[in-house]
């Protein structure tokens, strides 16, 4: 029997491995949109897994906000990708180094 | 099953309703418009601004209503954050003008975005469950991602705009995450009953865990260190137009999401937030005042100044005392003020081919424009809190806060970091009066309604800080 406990077991997995792909990535640019993705992913996985558990509407209502929000999250995130491969030619995280201090 | 439906209570949420609608009218409304007419745009957003602000202020005196089945909370809390954040969105447009024209982003994106930026913080101010606070911080976190990568032609700009994307929504992760967990053992996504189900919760393991990634997540949206990674790049690399609106109305967004999480809805948990908070605090009172030492860029030096601002702010919000709440709003509201004039300085400065963005391109400032170098000084001052300025008065009362609360040490810190921040504003004054500008001697030649607005925006640092006690007793008001 499959039950809260292996679903918040798997979201936390997802999550763990997409906050471990933001720091241990250190080549491209649309891995680090992936992870983001997969992060929101995990949440989801929580919040339906709580909502399915507590008999309780609201968390899977607020899992379409989060998917639509992502959606729009990515647009904008591949739209700034293809500006930052416009001026720089490159989206190796390694390059994104122009400002210091 | 039977399906009932009301319709909700709309006369609180008009402001935010007319501003949505003035914000599509405008994106269309520019379609028609030629760069010659851009200056329509501009009037357009400024007067939606007044609307807005107009509306807000007719609620001004109404008792404190939810409505939307709870998502949505109108207290004086929000209408007095809101009025700010409305006041400064309408400042920096007026700033702005000339540098958009001068770096060929005078486009209606700029007003269009600023605009749902600005709903969004409005949104988040007001919103009391978590599906409204977390679509207000989206909305003007992805309006705030694509203005920071506006100048399509510039790569430092558009390497920010990626930075603060990728922080951010890795920010929202974390905060996404706590609130799952939340949800899950409280088992509703409403803050007021969330508040009722902490009153009688036990702190186990799980609830210290969620806790933890929503004051990382909230931690990420304000700046504060070790979060703070963003702010130095974001801060540095975007048009200043965009730098002067980050620095300004998202703080007070930022502030209202604590008060809404972690006051409103948490309030019992206060011994298992508070030392988080705590340990915030020093570091970014600390590293903020230190680095912003070794930093020649102005903007970036601000930045760090902001890092070390959002740690005195949390001074007064660790306290968890009604009185440290009002010193926190004071203090948000007040830094609101500065900021807009430092940054908004630099833009006044700032011509075609000119950032202004050094602190040497300020050198013999006083000798070019005495009266602009005079308003920089009460800038200055008035960040490092130079008795009779507002920023005196603001530290004062979070300290003050911090000490009731017993943190004692961290009261003694904060003096010592703010001693230490006062090098590098002074530094700033000193170029201004002292130093030989290296070039030519170049005059402010920023617009009318500009200069005018900008002696407004620095007088009131002076003005507020003599008379204290009108914007304190708003806060009183809104809090308590």
């Amino acid at each position: 029997m499959i039950s809260l406990y292996h679903y918040l077991t798997l979201g936390a997995v997802l999550f763990s491995i997409a906050m471990a792909g933001f720091f241990l990535n250190r080549k491209n640019v649309i891995v680090l949109l992936m992870c983001v993705e997969m992060m929101l992913l995990a949440v989801n996985m929580n919040f339906v897994a709580f909502s399915r558990y507590l008999d309780d509407m609201a968390g899977q209502v607020f899992v379409f906000f989060i998917l639509t929000v992502a959606a729009a999250e990515a647009a904008i995130g591949l739209a700034i990708l293809v500006v930052l491969f416009r001026n720089r030619a490159s989206i190796n995280v390694e390059d994104m180094d122009s400002m210091k201090g | 099953m039977e399906m009932t439906f009301s319709t909700p209570d709309m006369w609180p949420v008009l402001p935010e309703i007319f501003l949505l609608g003035m914000a599509c009218i405008i994106l269309i409304a520019d379609l028609f418009f030629d760069e010659s007419r851009r200056i329509w745009t501009h009037w357009l957003t400024l007067g939606a601004l007044a609307g807005t602000a107009w509306l807000l202020g007719g609620q001004m005196g109404d008792p404190a209503v939810t409505t939307f089945g709870g998502m949505y909370v109108a207290d004086t809390m929000a209408r007095v954050l809101k009025l700010v954040a409305v006041a400064a969105t309408a400042v920096v447009l007026i700033y702005s003008q000339d540098y958009l024209k001068s770096r060929e982003i005078y486009q209606g994106e700029y007003y269009v975005l600023m605009l749902t930026a600005l709903l969004g913080i409005m949104v988040m101010i007001s919103g009391s469950n978590f599906v409204s606070l977390y679509l207000g911080l989206e909305l003007q976190s992805l309006s705030i991602y694509a203005l920071v990568a506006l100048r399509r032609n510039d790569g430092v700009a558009s390497e920010a705009g990626m930075k603060y994307f990728v922080l951010g929504a890795f920010a929202s992760g974390l905060l996404l995450y706590g609130m799952s967990l939340l949800y899950g053992m409280s088992g509703t996504l409403d803050i007021a009953e969330l508040a009722r189900w902490t009153a009688s919760a036990d702190l186990n393991a799980g609830l210290v865990m969620a806790l933890g990634f929503v004051v990382a997540g909230l931690a990420f949206k304000l700046g504060a260190v070790p979060f703070h990674m963003w702010i130095p790049d974001v801060y540095d690399g975007a048009p200043t137009a965009v730098t002067v609106f980050i620095g300004s109305a998202p703080k007070l967004a930022s502030f209202a999401l604590f008060m809404r999480l972690l006051v409103d809805g948490m309030q019992d948990l206060h011994d298992a937030w508070q030392p988080l908070l705590a340990g915030l605090a020093l570091l970014s009172m600390g590293i903020g005042a230190i680095v912003a030492i070794a930093q020649s860029s102005l903007k970036r030096m601000l930045a760090y100044s902001t890092i070390s601002h959002v740690g005195f702010l949390l001074l007064g919000i660790l306290a968890g005392t009604e009185q440290g709440y009002q010193a926190a709003m004071y203090y948000a509201i007040t830094y609101v003020i500065m900021a807009t004039a430092g940054f908004g300085m630099i833009l006044l400065l700032a011509r075609a081919g000119f950032e202004a963005d050094r602190i040497d391109d300020f050198a013999g400032l006083n000798r070019r424009s005495p009266w602009f170098a005079l308003m920089m000084l009460f800038v200055m001052f008035g960040m490092a809190g130079v008795p009779p300025f507002v920023g005196f008065y603001a530290k004062f009362a979070v300290i003050w806060a911090a000490l009731d609360a017993g943190y004692l040490w961290l009261a003694v810190a904060a003096v010592i970091f703010s001693v230490v921040s006062a090098y590098y504003y002074l530094r700033v004054v000193k170029v201004m009066y002292f130093d030989e500008p290296a070039g030519e001697l170049l005059r402010l030649q920023a617009a009318a309604d500009a200069r005018t607005v900008m002696s407004v925006n620095a007088g009131l640092i002076l003005l507020l800080g003599v008379f204290p006690g009108t914007l304190m007793s708003l806060c009183v008001a809104a809090i308590g």
